[in-house]
C-alpha cells in the first residue's frame, strides 16, 4: 500500500451531506475505496462488527472442527514411571503439537495448518490488571561457581604477584627523622605528586586547596552535569575526552614530579642525577 | 578407612550441620543443581555482598578486570597485614625515645616473616591507590556511574579521597627521613586552607610543627579512625551496587 489511497468520492460526498466532519468523512471514504480495491482483486475482508466477527468464528468451528476448544492431548499408553515422558516421548509431542508430527498430528489443535490463517482473540486485560515490570529480562548466571571461580582466582593471581614483588623487593627505610637535616630531595608520595608538581607553578592556596577542591567536587558532580543517558562511548565522546584529559593531566603531572625533578625541586633530566624518587 | 567413610564421617553430625547451612558445598547431599547452587548464594554470608545470579556479560574479565573486588581485597589484605605489624610498633618519638624508628629496624633484623609483611603491606598501599584509580577509570569509560547509580559514584570518589588518606597516614609511621619530610609538604599544604588554615595544620600535626604528637595522631587515625569510615562507606558502596540493580552494563 505504499502508494497513494484514493478517497472514494461518492462516499465522501454522501457523508458531508449527511453533515458529518470532513476529517470522518475523508477517513471513510479512504477505507471504502480501499475496500473496493481489494474487492476488484478478489480478496476477502475482515469482519466489520462484533456480531460478524462471532459469526464467522462459529462457522470456523463447525468446518475446522473444534478450534478455539482446549482438548488433551492423548498421553501415550506405555508412559511409565508415574506418568512422566520419555525424552523420544517428549519429543514426538513437541513435533505434534509444532504441526511437524505429520498424520500422527490431533486435528484438536486448533491451528489450522492450510488455508487462511487466522486470529483468536483470547483475552481482554485491562491495563490497570498489568503489572508493570520496569527491570529488562536479562542473561543470567549463578554466582556460584560463575562468579565466585572468577573471582577467586582473581584473588589469588593478585596474592601471588604482590608476594612474589614483596619477596623480591624491600620496602624503603630511610634514616631516622631528624627535623634539623633537610633532604636536598623532598617529595610527597607518588600519588600526591601532582598536587607538589603545581607547587611549584600557583600560589600553596590555589594549587593545594582550591584546585585539588575544585577537582574533588568536578568528579563528584560528573554524573549529575552529565545528563546523557547513553552509555555506548561513541555517544559521550565530550564525557570521554574530557576525563581522557583530566587522567592525563594528572598522570603527566605525576611524571614530571616523580621523575624529573632533582635537587631543590629543580627541572633535571632522570640520566643526568638519576631518580630523585622513592616509594 | 575409606575416603568416602570419612567425608560421611565429618559431614553427617550435628555439629557440622550447625555450621554449614542447607546449600552450603560444604555440607553433606550438597548437589549441583539448578536449586543447590541458588541456595549455596541464599544460605552464604557472602549473600551480603553477591545476589543469587548475576548478569552473564559481568563475568567476562575484560569488563571489570575485577578492579573493584581487588582493590577490596587489597583492603584485607592490608588489615591483615596491618594488625600483625602493629604487634611490633610502638608509635613513640622524640629525642632520646626513637622507638617506633627503631621497631622499623628490629622488624626487619629479627621478627619472622617481619620484612616480608612490611614489604606486603607497603606494595599493597601503593597497588590499592593504583587499583582504586584504575576502577574508578573503568566505572566512567563504562558510563556506569549514570542513573540510577549517581551517588554510588560519589560514595566511590569518597572512597577514593580516603583510601589516599589512609596511605598518607601510613606514610609518616616508619619516622625516617622519607617519611617526616614527604609528610612535611603534605601538612603545609593544609596550611594553606582557607580561614582555619592554622587551625587545620594543629590538629594533623597534633602541635605546631611535626613532632611525637604527630606520630600519634596519625597513627591513631592510620590503624582505627579512617579505616573505621572506610568500612562505613564500603558497607554503603557495596549494599548500593545491588540496590541499583548490579553491575552495570552491557553496553
Amino acid at each position: 500500500m505504499s502508494d497513494e489511497v484514493q478517497i472514494d468520492q461518492e462516499v465522501y460526498d454522501r457523508l458531508i451531506g449527511e453533515g458529518k466532519s470532513e476529517r470522518i468523512a475523508r477517513a471513510k471514504a479512504k477505507a471504502a475505496s480501499v475496500r473496493k480495491a481489494k474487492i476488484a482483486e478478489g480478496q476477502s475482508l475482515g469482519p466489520r462488527s462484533a456480531d460478524e466477527a462471532s459469526k464467522a468464528l462459529e462457522e470456523f468451528r463447525a468446518n475446522a472442527g473444534g478450534g478455539g476448544v482446549a482438548t488433551k492431548t492423548e498421553a501415550p499408553a506405555d508412559a511409565g514411571g508415574g506418568g512422566r515422558l520419555t525424552p523420544e516421548q517428549r519429543a514426538a509431542r513437541v513435533a505434534a503439537s509444532l504441526g511437524n508430527g505429520g498424520d500422527k498430528q490431533p486435528a484438536s489443535m486448533g491451528v489450522p495448518t492450510s488455508g487462511e490463517h487466522t486470529h483468536r482473540l483470547l483475552a481482554l486485560v485491562p491495563p490497570a490488571g498489568i503489572q508493570q515490570v520496569q527491570s529488562k529480562q536479562m542473561d543470567k548466571v549463578y554466582t556460584w561457581p560463575h562468579l565466585l571461580l572468577v573471582e577467586f582466582v582473581a584473588l589469588l593471581a593478585a596474592g601471588s604477584l604482590l608476594l612474589i614483588v614483596s619477596f623480591f623487593l624491600d620496602a624503603p627505610l630511610g634514616s631516622l627523622a631528624n627535623p634539623n637535616d633537610v633532604p636536598a630531595i623532598n617529595k610527597a608520595p607518588w600519588y600526591f605528586m601532582g598536587l607538589q608538581e603545581l607547587l611549584a607553578y600557583f600560589h600553596p592556596m590555589v594549587a593545594g586547596i582550591t584546585l585539588p577542591g575544585v577537582f574533588a567536587v568536578m568528579l563528584m558532580a560528573a554524573p549529575y552535569v552529565d545528563k546523557n543517558p547513553s552509555a555506548k562511548p561513541e555517544n559521550r565522546k565530550v564525557a570521554v575526552l574530557g576525563f581522557t584529559f583530566f587522567c592525563v593531566f594528572w598522570g603527566v603531572l605525576v611524571i614530571i614530579g616523580s621523575f624529573i625533578r632533582g635537587a631543590g625541586y629543580e627541572w633535571v633530566w632522570p640520566w643526568i642525577t638519576g631518580l630523585g624518587f622513592t616509594l | 578407612m575409606a575416603k568416602n567413610d570419612l567425608k560421611t564421617t565429618v559431614q553427617d553430625n550435628v555439629i557440622w550441620k550447625s555450621i554449614f547451612r542447607p546449600g552450603s558445598i560444604y555440607r553433606k547431599g550438597y548437589r549441583d543443581t539448578s536449586r543447590d547452587r541458588a541456595l549455596a548464594s541464599m544460605n552464604n554470608v557472602l549473600y551480603h555482598l553477591h545476589p543469587v545470579k548475576v548478569k552473564r556479560h559481568g563475568l567476562k574479565l575484560t569488563y571489570t578486570y575485577c578492579l573493584g573486588g581487588l582493590s577490596f581485597f587489597m583492603f584485607i589484605l592490608l588489615t591483615i597485614t596491618g594488625i600483625f605489624l602493629m604487634f611490633f610498633y610502638t608509635p613513640a618519638a622524640g629525642a632520646g625515645t626513637e622507638i617506633a624508628y627503631l621497631n622499623m629496624r628490629e622488624l626487619s633484623a629479627s621478627v619472622t616473616f617481619g620484612q616480608l609483611v612490611r614489604n606486603l603491606h607497603r606494595w599493597g598501599a601503593h597497588a590499592m591507590v593504583f587499583l582504586v584509580f584504575l576502577h574508578m577509570a573503568r566505572v566512567f569509560y563504562h558510563g556506569a556511574y549514570k542513573p540510577p547509580r549517581e551517588f554510588n559514584w560519589v560514595v566511590g570518589v569518597i572512597l577514593l579521597l580516603l583510601t589516599l588518606f589512609l596511605s598518607f597516614t601510613g606514610y609518616l609511621l616508619p619516622w625516617d627521613q622519607l617519611a617526616l619530610w614527604a609528610v612535611q609538604v603534605g601538612t603545609n599544604i593544609a596550611g594553606f586552607s582557607p580561614v582555619f588554615g592554622d587551625q587545620v595544620q594543629f590538629v594533623l600535626l597534633g602541635g605546631v610543627e611535626i613532632g611525637p604528637n604527630t606520630l600519634l595522631r596519625w597513627y591513631v587515625l592510620h590503624v582505627l579512625f579512617v579505616p573505621f569510615i572506610t568500612v562505613v562507606f564500603l558497607a554503603v558502596h557495596f549494599w548500593r551496587i545491588r540496590k541499583d540493580g548490579g553491575i552495570s552494563g552491557p553496553l
